[in-house]
């Protein structure tokens, strides 16, 4: 086995998935980007910050929570927004990056697997995909709270 | 994907209509636009760098030798999946990818294994196997999560990866979460269905592949 060879038929599919990801995340971002500008993704998570706020929850992580699950690209987007206003190395920051980090884009890997077999009937799948999504947004700033500051 | 894409764009219009913000959106939109462009190229490097790396430890046997090493482990979450069938073979190797953050050779892997699950089942009804599976594949459990790292290191992060033991374990009490969920779900629908009519939640015999 040549090393090199293998480094560059690895890098060379790396380079594939940053061309196949790229016209995808362009439009969410610029999608998510709307939404931000609009002032819509504001107002909803106003309806759920001061319930956020109330058990100590930050509210920046609240959009975070709910675009998490449906678009991997959004959730980087919004990842980049907080690192940009709190930086990468504030509680928030660290937060969020482990969401980032611990979860995956649900709808997507649910909808990609169950296609691939023609499964219709998927049961609860869903349900406890998105109890473990909510678990991961809860844990992420109980460690983060106890193990980092 | 496409409905994602329709209701955020389509909410944030009414929404700018109605509250005046349109000026302040449609200076928003391009700015966006640039700045994904940005971001591509900046993590683009680091992300291609790792595709290299993980390719080698494909190459040298590593994911087999992990495979083996799960193996115990899986047997006990996919029962009814047979140690030497070609589903398991798959599973393991996808589980395996994933943690070591090869989405690009997980999710092939992935799309095999749902496939040898379904040549077992009976219609078009997802079985205990393929939720567990698929629940294994919406919760990460990437060991080094190395887009994050970038995205930190790109906007300067003193140590990209001082979260690393918080995002383990996240990863993996989300990860109970869904597990015993889906447990605790298919026992109480099994109890109800049982004292009613046949059970609903068939399990099938894989034994045989």
């Amino acid at each position: 086995m040549n090393i090199f060879d293998s480094f560059i038929e690895g890098a060379k599919e790396g380079f594939a998935t940053v061309k196949f990801v790229a016209p995808t995340m362009i439009a969410l971002l610029v999608a998510v980007g709307t939404l931000r500008a609009s002032g819509a993704l504001d107002a909803l998570a106003g309806l759920i910050r001061p319930l956020a706020e109330k058990v100590g929850f930050p509210a920046e992580m609240v959009p975070m929570g709910l675009l998490r699950p449906v678009s991997g690209s959004g959730a980087t987007a919004l990842l980049t927004g907080i690192y940009e206003n709190n930086g990468p190395d504030s509680f928030v920051g660290r937060c969020a990056s482990v969401v980032a980090g611990s979860t995956e884009t649900t709808f997507y890997a649910v909808s990609m697997y169950y296609g691939a077999a023609g499964i219709t009937k998927i049961r609860h799948t869903l349900f406890s995909a998105l109890l473990a999504d909510f678990t991961a947004i809860v844990i992420s700033v109980v460690t983060v709270g106890l193990l980092m500051s | 994907m496409a409905y994602v894409f329709g209701v955020m764009i389509t909410i944030s219009f009414i929404y700018a209509v109605f509250s005046g913000n349109i000026e302040q959106m449609s200076t928003g939109i391009p700015e966006a636009a640039g700045s994904a462009i940005e971001l591509l190229i900046s993590i683009s490097g680091m992300l291609i760098m790792w595709s290299g790396f993980m390719r080698i430890a494909k190459d040298c046997g590593l994911i087999e030798k992990l495979s083996k090493l799960f193996s115990p482990l899986l047997r006990r979450l996919y029962p009814d999946v047979a140690v030497d069938s070609d589903a398991f073979r798959y599973i393991s190797m996808n589980i395996s990818a994933n943690l070591l953050g090869l989405g690009n050779a997980a999710t092939p892997l992935g799309i095999k294994a749902m496939g040898e699950l379904k040549k077992h089942s009976l219609d078009d009804t997802a079985t205990d196997s393929m939720v567990t599976f698929v629940l294994m594949n919406t919760a990460s459990m990437q060991l080094i999560p190395t887009t994050v790292a970038a995205l930190r290191k790109s906007y300067g992060s003193a140590q990209p990866f001082d979260v690393l033991l918080c995002v383990w374990i996240t990863s993996a009490a989300a990860l109970t979460a869904a597990l015993v969920s889906s447990h605790l779900i298919r026992r109480l629908r099994w109890k109800r269905s049982s004292r009613s009519s046949l059970p609903r939640c068939v399990s099938t015999d894989y034994s045989s592949a």
